[in-house]
């Protein structure tokens, strides 16, 4: 620090300032800390926040809740509860029967991944896990179809509990294509738009298709 | 740092000057291994192209020829590159599946509609959307079949789908990478005028699989005169759209070659089509042999007697 020695500081420079923090006052990281609230503000924080996803969902206006806080774990919860729904159905052997749990984890994430991946490919301008969440929340309304289904089948599978199936799942069906829709198109080159949507209708046929084709034991 | 920036322009410089110098001599560059084999095949094919305009229509191959050597720069371990395959509109998408569905005579699919930008979204969703198309009409045709038996019990049969996929990728990726293996090996001893890029052929292939989707959708109606006659028509359109795209590519060479090699392409598939037909789509039910019965002891629309 030789250099340092020659160094001062002329005297009419006033250095004023404060040196102490000042106590109670609250600098923005706190606002972010959460490491010392209890467990119970944190899970209920983000399950307010999953559920307000689920509405937006529910009544798809644009809103940036969606796409801005993505998360994962309503996309989790809603493919855990579908592919479980699934489960029980009719089987001689197993290999005529419904789809397995694994298989429906993997046709809902895999067919996420890849309609995202389609695209970004054509030039969407969304994130990858910003439409992985879109596309996981808007199966919303098919997991409900699945559970009224599940409840109409409760009382009886004849003709009638099949119409009303039919109508209920393809109801959701069009409720979960154009909600996801809204959410995704605005993404896309104007002129693609078409190609991008197209995969999202066949992603959402196939899962109808296995809501559709339950049939307990 | 700016000493290598002057050292880099400095060769983009020499390059260009020596470009400019020698316009057909081929380039290498060191971050593009990929692209070789495909620009310089570009720049053989280029009289030979002017040659097949006939095939072609209109006279822009030379434009086609150069926007192909431009397009796909980017380097194969990044997004861009593979975002180069997906380079079509919905327009674009809908005229090549239009160009397959109705094959014009004497027009090749490959010049009037990829012309150098063969895109992967078309084989692709063609043949995701056969393979569910496929699962869920034999389901439904399965089930109309066996509608009246008081045995039946319904089920999803969701394992097929799965054999499905399996069945129709394999062809889609793997017939075109056995033929385009072959042609290449075939251009390396008898100087072929027309020869296709992998993607290209890949890209023909996916088109050509479009037909089945109506078809397996008509399949579900249970009559075996009904989806044999279907059959026939789909494998003509689409046989018809693989074979004049493939004629010129093989007519060169030796007769028997090329006439082998057509065959098998359409021979291949036509056993795709009558596979999945027997496969997914159970046997309608025989005649009753006896159409005096009247018909009320719950036989079904299906078993009446033609």
């Amino acid at each position: 620090f030789a250099g340092l020695a020659d160094v001062s500081i002329s005297e009419d420079i006033p250095v004023e300032g404060e040196i102490t923090i000042p106590v109670g006052s609250r600098s923005p990281d706190e606002d972010y800390s959460t490491l010392d609230e209890p467990v119970r503000d944190t899970i209920l924080r983000d399950l307010k926040a999953v559920g307000k996803k689920f509405v937006h969902v529910m009544y798809p206006k644009k809103s940036s809740a969606l796409l801005r806080d993505w998360d994962l774990w309503g996309p989790l919860v809603l493919c855990v509860s579908l592919a479980l729904m699934l489960q029980g159905g009719s089987a001689d052997s197993k290999d005529d029967g419904g789809p397995q749990f694994a298989e429906v984890f993997v046709i809902i994430w895999f067919g996420a991944v890849v309609i995202t991946l389609n695209s970004k490919l054509l030039g969407g301008t969304i994130s990858f896990f910003q439409s992985l969440c879109v596309l996981g929340y808007c199966v919303l309304p098919l997991t409900v179809a699945m559970l009224v289904c599940r409840l109409v089948l409760l009382a009886g599978s004849g003709t009638v509990s099949f119409i009303i199936r039919l109508i209920v799942v393809v109801a959701m069906f069009g409720w979960s294509t154009l909600a996801s829709t809204a959410f995704l198109a605005d993404s896309q080159p104007p002129n693609r738009k078409a190609l991008v949507v197209y995969p999202i209708f066949l992603f959402y046929f196939v899962i109808s298709w296995m809501i559709l084709t339950f049939t307990p034991q | 740092i700016a000493s290598l920036v002057m050292y880099l322009f400095a060769e983009f410089d020499d390059a260009a000057n020596l470009l400019a110098a020698n316009p057909d001599a081929t380039t290498i560059s060191i971050d593009e291994p990929v692209e070789i084999p495909k620009t310089q095949h570009g720049r053989l094919q280029e009289p030979g192209r002017e040659e097949d305009d006939e095939l072609l229509g209109t006279d822009d191959s030379d434009k086609t020829e150069l926007l192909a050597g431009q397009k796909k720069s980017a380097p194969f371990w990044t997004f861009e590159y593979y975002q180069t395959f997906f380079d079509v509109d919905t327009y674009q998408v809908l005229d090549r599946i239009k160009g397959s569905v109705f094959p014009v005579p004497g027009k090749n699919f490959v010049r009037l509609y990829i012309r150098s930008n063969p895109d992967l979204y078309g084989p692709f969703w063609i043949c995701a959307t056969l393979v569910f198309t496929i699962a869920v009409s034999g389901n439904l045709s399965n089930f109309f079949i066996h509608l009246g038996k008081p045995t039946y019990h319904y089920v999803p049969e969701f394992r097929k789908v799965s054999i499905a996929a399996t069945t129709i990728y394999a062809y889609a990726w793997l017939v075109p990478l056995a033929l385009w293996g072959f042609l290449m090996w075939r251009n390396s001893k008898v100087m072929n005028i027309v020869s296709y890029s992998f993607l290209e052929i890949v890209c023909v292939y996916g088109y050509s699989l479009f037909i089945y989707i109506p078809t397996a959708i008509l399949w579900i109606i249970p009559q075996k005169v009904v989806r044999w006659v279907l059959v026939m028509f789909s494998l003509c359109l689409s046989g018809s759209v693989l074979v004049m795209t493939f004629w010129p590519a093989v007519r060169d060479d030796n007769r028997r070659i090329a006439v082998a090699t057509v065959g098998t392409i359409v021979l291949l598939h036509a056993l795709l089509a009558v596979g999945c037909l027997a496969y997914f789509f159970d046997a309608p039910e025989v005649d009753f042999p006896a159409p005096i019965i009247p018909a009320h002891n719950g036989t079904t629309v299906i078993t009446k007697s033609h």
